[in-house]
């Protein structure tokens, strides 16, 4: 486990960059990682960081079908939000771990 | 008289009805098990279809077969579970009562949640091989093929057996090979993981395979659509995928049985104790197999592994004690990659699969993530075993949890 600081808070991350602790994470955060991975975040993306975050500290899993269906954006519209891989970079800018991938 | 409902005849299903049944004395405890067909298919049968190395006989018996004497049997479809009265309504009005309730209804190919995909090129230009009738089209169409752009699409996850679609291309490649055609097939592997497989080793091993016989990968796709009409295949960021055969792996979803029972996540999967199986919705509910939202694979050797625990688990329910068994997420795959050979994984919930040799007595050693004839006739000897030990429920020399034993790290 290593650490990093964003936005001037010294946080827990995994080897690609996820947060470990998803309490440790702000909205300033977000919106560093965000500029990271060439994003500026809006209403939208902070609406579907909340419901991300909800989700997942609920214990629940993600899915790009599941985000389909959260009544915030369809999945067109989430791959706008995060183009190219919207899973992955959703999760690490709403500060929760890496979803797995079970198969 | 006690009951005991199972629902689902197929593998799951079956092998509990053998295994309860013989723990249950038949004065006290009646089990019946519920489903709408009489055929049991041997599911991991019809990847070797297309190629023309099975027919429709070496997959398919009744399932009657398979059931053990003072079993209630009935052939109906579920209307749907009503956990809150203990009981199950079957089509016209026919009430099942339960005090133990075993759910095994699987999971079922979706081809309508893609738009496109069922249109007017299925079955002409665009097949499955998840299903008895798709597998079959298939092997009539690879009669004739004079090659052209082989495309196998995953369209989301999870989807049974994991290992089967990179089966299919490595047989697609040695069949090919074989007719001569194999320069006039471009065979292309597209998929939603970021690679080959899940776990970093096994991915770097199958991807390796993929690379040396030629066939190309796509990761990280995401279908949106099938247009029928230029005939290609277009993901949610707009990436297009041309074909001129499209196999495809549908959508993955359990009964829309479990949507009716409002017992299902967003796939219609029941939400399950991944230690227990025990349902999250009710104590004297139990799921097995792909009806299960477990993450662990969707496979006959999950289902095969989970029985034991399940087992264990249901007489601790009913004798009152609290659960011993704990169920680790264990599965194993042979892994067909053509040419008369094979590899094998063994992994679980938290290991992932490893390298090395896996004991099974009597047969192996078998190599672990290594190619090897062994193996190949490891798969083969198992319809055997399937039909003949696996679904009656006896004992197999394999443990249901994952031993390390012969592993490396």
């Amino acid at each position: 486990m290593a650490t990093k600081t964003i936005a001037g808070i010294s946080v827990d991350v995994s080897g690609e960059g996820y947060m470990n602790d998803p309490s440790q994470w702000t909205k300033e955060i977000a919106t560093e990682i965000a500029k990271e991975e060439g994003i500026d975040l809006t209403e939208k993306h902070f609406e579907l960081i909340s419901w991300i975050r909800t989700k997942v500290m609920s214990g629940e899993a993600l899915t790009i079908r599941g985000i389909g269906k959260s009544g915030i954006v369809d999945i067109k519209e989430f791959y706008q939000l995060f183009p190219g891989a919207p899973l992955k970079k959703a999760t690490k800018i709403s500060g929760v771990p890496k979803p797995a991938s079970c198969i | 008289m006690k009951k005991l409902l199972i629902l689902g005849a197929g593998t799951g299903g079956t092998i509990m009805a053998n295994k309860m049944r013989k723990v249950l004395e038949r004065d006290e405890w009646d089990i019946t098990i519920v489903d709408q067909f009489k055929t049991h298919y041997y599911q991991p049968g019809f990847l070797f279809i297309p190629f023309g190395m099975y027919k429709k006989n070496d997959v398919i018996k009744p399932k009657s077969d398979f059931f053990p004497v003072g079993l209630n049997v009935i052939y109906s479809k579920i209307d749907k579970i009503e956990p809150e009265n203990n009981r199950v309504l079957l089509e016209e009005g026919v009430v099942l009562n339960y005090d133990y309730l075993i759910i095994a209804t699987g999971t079922r190919t979706a081809p309508e949640e893609t738009p496109g995909l069922k249109g007017d090129l299925w079955y002409k230009d665009i097949f499955d091989f998840y299903t008895i009738e798709g597998a079959l089209a298939l092997a009539d169409y690879f009669k004739t093929w004079k090659g052209g752009k082989l495309v196998v699409n995953i369209a989301e996850l999870p989807y049974k057996c994991p290992v089967a679609p990179l089966e299919f291309v490595f047989f697609a490649d040695a069949f090919f090979t074989e007719r001569g055609l194999r320069d006039k097939v471009e065979i292309t592997y597209v998929t939603p993981l970021p690679g080959a497989f899940t776990k970093p080793r096994a991915t770097k091993m199958l991807g390796e395979l993929l690379k040396d016989k030629n066939i190309h990968i796509i990761p990280d796709f995401n279908i949106a659509e099938v247009d029928n009409v230029n005939k290609k295949i277009i993901d949610y960021a707009g990436v297009e995928v041309p074909f001129d055969c499209l196999v495809s792996v549908p959508t993955n979803m359990g009964d829309p049985m479990i949507e009716r029972s409002g017992m299902g996540d967003e796939l219609n999967f029941v939400p399950t104790d991944k230690y227990t199986l025990q349902s999250q919705k009710a104590e004297n509910i139990f799921v097995i197999g792909d009806a299960a939202n477990v993450p662990t694979s969707k496979a006959g050797s999950v289902v095969h592994f989970e029985a034991d625990i399940l087992q264990e688990n249901l007489m601790c329910a009913i004798e009152g004690r609290p659960f011993t068994a704990k169920f680790d997420g264990h599965a194993n795959c042979y892994i067909e990659t053509g040419y008369g050979k094979g590899t094998l994984i063994d992994f679980n919930y938290d290991t992932e699969p490893l390298a090395g040799s896996f004991p099974f007595p009597g047969i192996g050693p078998f190599g672990l993530l290594k190619v090897s004839r062994m193996n190949h006739y490891g798969k083969l000897i198992f319809r055997w075993i399937y039909w003949h030990i696996l679904l009656k429920g006896k004992e197999m020399p394999i443990d249901s949890e994952m031993q390390m034993a012969g592993k490396k790290l």
